[in-house]
């Protein structure tokens, strides 16, 4: 029964990583994209529209993180190329997206798929509790796995060194001569192609079929997440499996009988980063991991 | 420089204003010419394309479109939030000449109560609501109705004894269909009982699978939902256990989990009352009771109907037939005493059946479900 | 390669030409989409930007539209004019609600209009003490305001949920989420024009918004405390030489925008709905956040921003119901509509310089920020 309470904890918290990652890797470059839930949705019905016209989950996959990463691109557009405001182009884009989402999946309401398969590793699956972590499917293997290419991308490589010092001060960076907006640009894509990765799961992994607004607000944690997991990549995984581990525990613990209001419990992953946030930005201390130069505008003058 | 985007922005100025002349003939007056059509407005909380509870209004306002034919003329406004807004759109439907509007949400009751006094002259239907006027009326399904056969089948079915429940938020109408699930249940199966876990949302499909998973994983192995997404019958497909579908029929997204499914079936009460209207025979309702005022109807007015019974032995499909028709024909009444809540106090004598009000009070869970009503 | 140069002074015709413009484009784009989809072009944007105007009753509902709007932006004018990013006032909004509803509960056979003054105080406190939440975590321990706020946000309307299915669900409304109604006390009136009678749903706190929009317009041009609030935003350093506390300013500027976020919902809940129920605000909390910016920070504009947005939220819903427009179709027409009002701003602040491929790079002077 703990394996598959573990299991479904497992695969909640997929998406969560997918999405988290990428805004986080955005918002080390300084750009704070709002539009993540807007992107997921885009992701999710793209991903379910390809999967079911073509009836391959895979290319499904494929055009999640493609449609994500294109409507991230009109976002990167105005925001790094007209220099408009963030936090408004951020919800205006997820306005925009929810709409053409809906609009896009009218004709594939009332369908079902099969979802993605789980690719269940013979032998370590057997193990005792831990077996769960190799019975998951492809998009969750490669979220641990992308997981670790961006850790070590933004930790270990010039390019992320280059990508970080733009979020910490485009000022320098720009007089170094580092091409702050295209590594903004780059950034901004990479994170949409995530949000519409993790937007895909939905369709082809947890429940597998379209509904308008499925993603039901999921961007917005994964937004949370990011500030929880102070801007590292490793804590976004901890980050994700704790939330779904109290999403999912306010359930168990309703068919075990507990009687606290569901409410509450709803509420701790808002309060828990809330806590983490003031823990981590200690008064004198630097902030660290927040980018300095986080949701402001870059323009070069001449 | 500035003079040159301040002639760009003119010229696009014109090509749009050209492109715009080109495209577009001036808007058409709008069709007020009365083709002596009766309009009819919907107001839904939704979209139609949630495949659940607003789907099934709108096969409803379908049916009453093609029964009608040329005699009326339908349209609906989706989305509408139950606050502000909701009065809002009502008074536009009215603007609109609607004669008769159909409002398919409980948080729709207030506004539509305050519109409903502005126009006296106008009709309107409120969907699951309690409070009536003289132009508003009340229509509801007899929703339990359908959970009880569920009950039935569920606990025939079952082989671990554990049922799991979806709710949404626990109001009467919940309640109510738990209660009956239980009583179908206990009534083929003493040992068997129910796990209730609420969303707290009629719509989140991630959220209702998940709690789909975590009931199986508590040992469920038959599903009941009073949530609107098919989420929960697709997970129960894929682990292999049982389900019953909701509002629609959802055989589509679990060919072999689904045993049957409780379609709200709408129609029948639309094509009434618009017929009423047409007739000017239109009223509130019959009698001076609270509960007497409104249309609820069940089975065996068609306003709910089961679909097939699948994936069950040929006993099981029988012995739920014999359940849908005793509730049918009245034969057989599913809160009649005796009858005890689920910390065994009594609430029905023997013989006792229950009235409407009745229904409505039930704050309590009655024997064979676990737990408390939360709040 | 593009590069943005910030126009040193803002000629007037291009103040008043690019928000035109703006809409010109999102009007010819919309026109495309929905001919697109097989609507008719002119027929839909009529029914989105003219026949909301043209029945008197609608205009009254304009103004009940935006007037939450106008309120809460007002206030958001306050916190990003001074660089501070508050996007809470949803969650201030429920707050504000919650305590008008407290006060209102209270006493459930007032008939005294003071009431609504007790009810508006208490909404004002309980949207403020909301917003000092992020202020304080701001001042003391340097957290990130934009994600505080955003997280209290969906704690209150959990509490909300909590409150009203909870303790405070009316006894008679079988189990229904709802409290009990407010007292003829706590209710806004609706505006009676004499001969006409109401005006669609128009109500007295509507002239509420427009005396906030001119007060906060006043206070930010004329008075210290506005001085301030501007100096914080574009010069910290020079308002600290100044004497100015940033800890104090930042404090002031969410007060002020969790106050009238709160004062919205007491309003919202009292002239428009007239008991508590699970959902007070459909996100104008958020949707305030584009107003203010829409407006270009400047709290008289609000007032024509908060109308603007107003009126593509009624024209979806005409739209809906003549032409048969699907609600989504209006969703990514508004989305379109603020990218283009978002762009149009920064065309008229900056000029747009086109340089060669590799010269774009090359800084020859220090880079600006905004």
């Amino acid at each position: 029964m703990y394996e598959e309470l573990l299991l479904t904890i497992l695969l909640t918290s997929v998406p969560l990583i997918l999405a988290a990652t990428g805004e986080l890797v955005a918002e080390r470059s300084g750009v704070l994209n709002l539009g993540v839930e807007g992107m997921m949705l885009m992701g999710a019905v793209a991903a379910f529209g390809a999967a079911s016209l073509s009836g391959n989950v895979y290319l499904g996959i494929l055009g999640g993180g493609i449609s994500g990463m294109l409507v991230a691109g009109i976002f990167g557009f105005f925001v790094l190329g007209l220099a408009t405001n963030q936090v408004a182009t951020g919800l205006a884009l997820t306005i925009f997206g929810t709409g053409l989402s809906g609009l896009i999946g009218a004709p594939l309401v009332g369908k079902a798929i099969d979802g993605l398969p789980a690719l269940v590793i013979p032998g370590l699956s057997e193990l005792p509790l831990v077996g769960v972590l190799f019975q998951l499917d492809l998009l969750a293997y490669l979220s641990v796995l992308i997981v670790a290419v961006t850790s070590w991308f933004l930790m270990r490589t010039r390019g992320g060194l280059i990508l970080r010092s733009v979020g910490i001060n485009h000022d320098s960076a720009h007089a170094l001569g580092y091409p702050v907006l295209w590594v903004r640009l780059g950034a901004v894509l990479f994170g949409g192609f995530m949000a519409g990765l993790a937007g895909a799961y939905l369709p082809l992994v947890l429940t597998p079929h379209w509904a308008e607004q499925m993603t039901a607000g999921r961007g917005w944690i994964a937004l949370a997440l990011v500030v929880f997991a102070s801007w590292r990549p490793w804590r976004v995984v901890i980050g994700a499996v704790l939330f779904g581990g109290v999403t999912i525990m306010q359930l168990a613990g309703q068919a075990k009988g507990w009687t606290i209001p569901s409410q509450f419990l709803s509420m701790m992953p808002y309060i828990a980063t809330i806590i983490v946030l003031v823990a981590i930005s200690g008064r004198g201390r630097i902030q660290f991991g927040a980018p300095a130069h986080l949701g402001k505008s870059f323009h070069a003058t001449r | 420089m500035g003079n040159a985007k301040l002639i760009i922005a003119a010229l696009v100025v014109l090509i749009a204003a050209a492109v715009f002349y080109m495209i577009g003939q001036p808007p058409q007056e709008k069709e007020t010419a009365d083709s002596g059509a009766l309009k009819v407005g919907f107001v839904y909380l939704t979209n139609p394309g949630d495949h659940g509870w607003t789907y099934a209004h709108e096969v409803g306002r379908q049916q009453l479109q093609d029964h009608f034919g040329d005699k009326i003329e339908t349209s609906y406004v989706e989305n509408v939030p139950e606050g502000p807004d909701a009065a809002r759109v009502i008074r536009d439907l009215v603007a609109q000449g609607n004669k008769i509007i159909f409002t398919t949400s409980f948080g729709y009751m207030d506004p539509t109560l305050q519109v409903a006094g502005e126009y006296p002259d106008v009709y309107f239907d409120h969907i699951t609501g309690y409070k009536r006027a003289a132009n508003m009326a009340t229509g509801n399904i007899r929703f339990y109705e359908g959970r009880y056969v569920q009950g039935v089948v569920a606990g025939l079915t079952t082989k671990s004894n554990q049922i799991g429940y979806l709710g949404a938020f626990p109001i009467p109408e919940v309640i109510q269909g738990i209660n009956s699930f239980a009583r179908g249940l206990r009534s083929v199966n003493p040992d068997a009982s129910i796990k209730v876990v609420w969303v707290n949302s009629w719509y989140d499909p991630v959220k209702e699978a998940d709690a789909a998973k975590v009931l199986i994983a508590e040992g469920a192995d038959v599903l009941a939902q009073h949530t609107d997404s098919p989420a929960m019958l697709q997970t129960a497909e894929k682990a292999g256990v049982k389900g019953f579908g909701q509002s629609s029929d959802m055989h589509e997204f679990a060919p072999n989990a689904q045993l049957f499914s409780s379609v709200n079936n709408w129609g029948p009460y639309y094509i009434d009352q618009v017929q009423k209207v047409l007739d000017g025979s239109w009223t509130t309702g019959e009698g001076p009771d609270h509960w007497a005022g409104n249309t609820w109807k069940g089975i065996g007015d068609d306003f709910l109907v089961l679909t097939e019974f699948k994936n069950m032995p040929a006993d099981v499909a029988a012995k739920a037939a014999a359940a849908r028709d005793g509730i049918a024909n009245g034969s057989l009444n599913i809160f009649e005493g005796p009858m005890q809540d689920n910390e065994g106090n009594e609430v029905l004598k023997a013989g006792q059946v229950m009235d409407d009000g009745g229904l409505w009070a039930m704050n309590y869970y009655v024997a064979g479900v676990e737990g408390k009503i939360p709040n | 390669m593009i590069i943005l140069h910030p126009r040193k002074h803002i000629p007037l015709q291009l103040t008043l030409l690019v928000p035109v413009v703006s809409v010109v484009i999102t009007l010819f784009l919309g026109a495309l989409i929905f001919a697109f989809l097989g609507y008719h072009p002119m027929a839909a944007l009529y029914e989105f930007f003219v026949a909301p105007l043209s029945r008197p009753d609608q205009l009254g509902n304009l103004l009940v539209k935006a007037c939450p709007l106008i309120i809460i932006g007002t206030g958001l004018v306050f916190c990003y004019r001074a660089n501070i990013w508050n996007i809470g006032a949803e969650g201030q909004l429920v707050l504000g609600a919650l305590g008008a509803g407290w006060v209102a509960l209270s006493f459930p056979e007032a008939t005294t209009p003071f009431l609504l003054v007790a009810m508006a105080v208490a909404a004002m406190l309980a949207g403020a003490l909301w917003a000092a939440i992020p202020a304080l975590l701001k001042v003391r321990f340097s957290t990130n305001e934009i994600l505080v706020s955003l997280m209290l946000t969906y704690v209150a309307a959990l509490l909300i949920d909590w409150l009203v299915r909870g303790p405070w669900r009316d006894p008679k409304s079988f189990g229904f989420p709802l409290t009990r109604p407010y007292p003829d006390g706590g209710v806004i009136d609706p505006i009676l024009i004499p001969g006409i009678g109401r005006l669609g749903q128009l109500h007295w706190g509507v002239l509420i918004a427009f005396i906030v929009a001119v007060i906060g317009w006043f206070f930010l041009s004329r008075m210290l405390g506005g001085f301030q609030v501007k100096l914080m935003g574009d010069a910290p350093r020079a308002g600290r030489f100044a004497g100015f506390s940033p800890g104090r300013v930042t404090l002031g500027v969410f007060l002020i925008s969790g106050a009238l976020s709160g004062l919205a919902g007491m309003i919202e809940v009292s002239a428009n709905i007239g008991q508590l129920q699970p959902n007070v605000s459909f996100g104008y909390g958020f949707t305030a956040i584009i107003v203010a910016f829409l407006a270009r920070l400047n709290p008289l504009a609000v007032i024509v921003a908060g109308l603007v947005v107003a009126l593509a939220e009624l024209g979806g819903d005409a739209a809906q119901i003549s032409l048969k427009i699907p609600k989504v179709v209006t969703g990514i027409f508004k989305g379109i509509l603020l990218f283009m009002l978002l762009a149009g701003e920064t065309l008229t602040r900056y000029q747009l310089i086109w340089v060669g491929p590799g010269s774009g790079d090359q800084p020859d002077s220090p880079a600006g920020k905004q």
